[in-house]
């Protein structure tokens, strides 16, 4: 492997990075709102590895111009051939160069977010409550307390 | 609550934009990027600032928790009614074309815009009261010391 | 509307919930699940009925043509597998009312009904969707809320015991996660079958390789297999009565359902089994487990927790069905999902009776309960016969498939190991046995007595179930041939 291919391949390193720092927080942590933090920095490096795959090189938002969708909705299939001038024919073109990024791995990100925020947003309620019942956040002495009671 | 001027008056200020923007959102995602999730968000964040500010007792008379619980169903059920709507219309359930209506065409949406946007409707309505109520349920919480 | 049943299967207890948010009231908010539960019931009845006379059934969801759109799938394995989850939900629901108004606040219960069912749905969902983000997404329902429903228990360590299931369930998901994003970026579409079919698993990508790693972990992680299982005890045991028979009976299996799929259905058998040899290492991890978790149950006090070891071993039996890969060997794995649900759902149902009763599940105080409250304990007595696999029973009937696909593929140790680690089984339900009829009567089982009608009724129709299905065996069998099958005839390009 090649020192550009490593360098080019830094997004799949980040990726890498963030889900090493996460996972190993969410092990080696027993404060519980701290493994929640790694609980989060682990779900963000999966988004980065779907949104990092959705991107195509020269790719745009995958949103159609306003300029093309309205020469679809103008164009006519019956008159298509009679005004097909220059003008169109430069639309045309437009619209098949144009490359856009996938937009499903985003969308499906948007789903795993929401599921990262119901995940942490229940956890934090559950952190709310033990410490409400054992005044403390770490879970050793969580586990201690409920060894003595 | 707070004494504090500044942060009084630039809440006021800013409240109203916030919330525009989240409808701004809300409604121009049928044609750009945008959409419930977002705007629900946008909206919720106007909300739990005013809560922020001016107390939790404040925003809950704007908005109080049972309400807050109902409309998270409804969102739910707007989404899922839609989808019953589409079967019974006679597609397959989210089939929007099923929705195409002649009523006023160019006034309303129609087919896959309707569905879409009523779809919308419903993510934004819980997404906007689930997370008002995540902040209620932090902050109702009596501090334990 | 007959042609929509797949949707509303799922979407059926998808709209009770919000309902049931909706009225606010704990008695209408009952009424509403308990009947969005029976109808998902006989939907999926129907289903099922509807698959085995006439294969397959695909529904687009939209009218998206698959692989674009999503698809659900219910074929004769998913079928079974949703037959049984919504059977036992509404049983669970019918049984639930006295006991959750014991351990729940009453403040509480129209959103422990509404959880309860969006649970559902998620479990429910997971077996009709053929499009694997779908999986992803209906497993997190599906914990979301059991995590939400194990910390109502009444217990200070209930919140802990959630918040431990959701750190290892959503590590879980995560591995899950990534890898459905790996598989994504090798063929470019998520629908299973199209997967499948895109996937050459004999040159492949090492991704693939990759892919398959973090599934199977992930799902491990669900699936309590042994050295995973770090969770489920204390989820278990510190859930309410009501919440540990439903999540106990249906959620592991809803995962081993999964990783069936994605092993049979994408990966095939012939890379996992053959190409990575993981049969050995999961047969291997079942048997460590099975006797791990089976003497674990034996030195505990508490009655739940016992059982909740139990479960552990008991999904290292469906494994040890599974990893065999054939036809005899898959139906044994899948008709003791079906079977020790019920035994398994039946036995917990009985320990919320008397939890009910007795207000506690420690063994010391259920003694002597066997004089004052005959019904419940008999009930646990036939239970327990099925866990160990006696003859006549639910138990006896899988037990008897996996100990002959054990022989027929000559693997004797693994035969052996099995027919000893039914003897543990036996001492940890002789241990309650004992203590219900022939000890000392305790100061709480004196005044107790049975566990009311609308409690016992359902107990005893998911106690005579393993009787019954102890008897009748072709039924539950023919179903999971088919599935194994199917399973073995996945698309395979």
């Amino acid at each position: 492997m090649s020192i550009e291919q490593v360098v080019g391949l830094y997004n799949y390193w980040i990726v890498v990075f963030l889900m090493m720092t996460g996972f190993y927080i969410v092990i080696a942590r027993t404060n519980l709102i701290k493994s929640i933090i790694g609980l989060n920095i682990f779900q963000t490096s999966v988004f980065l590895l779907y949104i990092t795959m959705g991107r195509i090189n020269g790719g745009t938002a995958p949103i159609i111009p306003a300029v093309v969708a309205d020469a679809h909705a103008h164009a006519h299939p019956a008159d298509a051939h009679a005004t097909d001038g220059p003008a169109g024919h430069s639309l045309h073109e437009t619209a098949d160069e144009l490359i856009y990024s996938n937009p499903l791995p985003s969308v499906l990100m948007l789903t795993a977010i929401v599921v990262g925020i119901a995940t942490t947003a229940l956890a934090l309620a559950l952190i709310v409550r033990i410490r409400e019942e054992y005044g403390t956040v770490e879970e050793d002495e969580i586990l201690e307390l409920d060894r003595y009671s | 609550m707070t004494t504090f001027p500044i942060i009084r008056v630039v809440t006021k200020l800013l409240i109203p934009y916030i919330l525009l923007f989240a409808f701004y959102v809300q409604f121009h995602g049928d044609f750009g990027p945008g959409g419930g999730f977002q705007a629900g968000v946008i909206l919720a964040s106007g909300l739990i600032l005013y809560g922020l500010v001016f107390g939790l007792p404040a925003v809950q008379s704007v908005a109080p928790p049972r309400t807050i619980e109902r409309l998270m169903a409804l969102g739910v059920l707007i989404y899922a009614g839609t989808g019953i709507a589409t079967i019974l219309l006679g597609g397959k359930f989210l089939d929007y074309s099923a929705l195409e209506h002649n009523f006023y065409p160019h006034y309303f949406p129609s087919g896959q815009h309707l569905g879409i946007f009523l779809v919308e409707a419903g993510v934004g309505v819980t997404v906007t009261s689930v997370m008002t109520m995540i902040f209620y349920a932090f902050a109702g919480r009596n501090s334990v010391e | 509307m007959s042609d929509h049943l797949p949707i509303l299967l799922i979407v059926l207890p998808l709209i009770a919930a919000p309902l049931c948010v909706l009225v606010g009231n704990r008695k209408v908010a009952y009424v509403v699940a308990l009947a969005a539960a029976w109808c998902t019931f006989a939907i999926a009845l129907t289903l099922i009925t509807q698959v085995t006379r006439s294969g397959p059934i695909h529904y687009n969801i939209g009218d998206w043509a698959p692989p674009y759109g999503i698809e659900y799938v219910v074929d004769s394995f998913s079928g079974f597998v949703m037959l049984f989850v919504a059977g036992i939900g509404a049983l669970v629901l019918s049984y639930a009312p006295p006991s959750i108004k014991a351990e729940i606040p009453q403040s509480k219960h129209y959103l422990f009904y509404a959880t309860y069912m969006l649970c559902m749905t998620g479990l429910l969902g997971i077996c009709a969707t053929g499009d694997l983000f779908n999986v992803f997404v209906f497993l997190e329902i599906s914990s979301l809320s059991s995590y939400a429903l194990i910390s109502l228990g009444r217990s200070r360590r209930a919140p802990l015991a959630a918040l431990q299931y959701l750190i290892l369930g959503s590590i879980g998901a995560t591995f899950i996660l990534i890898g459905i994003g790996l598989l994504y970026q090798m063929t470019g579409t998520l629908n299973m079958a199209d997967i499948a079919s895109r996937l050459d698993t004999h040159h492949g990508p090492r991704t693939m390789l990759v892919s398959f790693a973090f599934l199977t972990v992930g799902l491990c992680i669900k699936m309590a297999v042994f050295p995973l299982h770090r969770w489920l005890p204390g989820a278990y045991t510190y859930a309410p009565s009501v919440v540990t028979c439903f999540i106990a009976a249906t959620s592991t299996k809803v995962s081993v359902y999964a990783f069936a799929r994605v092993v049979f259905g994408i990966f095939t058998p012939d890379f996992a089994f053959e190409q990575l040899s993981l049969n050995t290492g999961l047969m291997i991890l079942a048997l460590i487990g099975i006797f791990g978790t089976s003497i674990t149950a034996i030195f505990q006090d508490n009655v739940k927790r016992m059982l909740a070891f139990s479960s552990v071993a008991q999904i290292g039996y469906m494994l040890l069905g599974i990893s065999m890969a054939n036809q005899s060997g898959l139906t044994a794995g899948i008709i003791h999902m079906f079977n020790h649900a019920l035994i398994k759902g039946g036995l917990f149902m009985v320990a919320g009776c008397f939890a009910l009763r007795l207000g506690s599940v420690n063994l010391s105080d259920w003694q002597g309960a066997g004089r004052t409250m005959p019904w419940t304990s008999f009930a646990w007595v036939v239970g327990g016969l099925g866990l160990i696999g006696v003859p006549l029973t639910a138990g006896f009937v899988s037990k008897w498939l996996l100990l002959t696909a054990a022989v027929q593929s000559e693997l004797w140790p693994v035969a052996v190991l099995m027919l000893l680690s039914s003897l543990l089984a036996l001492v940890y339900i002789w241990r309650v046995v004992e203590s219900l009829y022939f000890a000392e009567t305790s100061q709480r089982a004196a005044d107790a007595v049975d566990a009311p009608l609308q409690m016992l009724v359902p107990t005893y129709i998911l106690i005579g179930a393993i009787l019954v299905f102890g008897v009748w065996t072709t039924y539950p069998f023919d179903l999971a041939s088919e599935a194994a099958s199917t399973l073995l005839g996945a698309p395979t390009p």
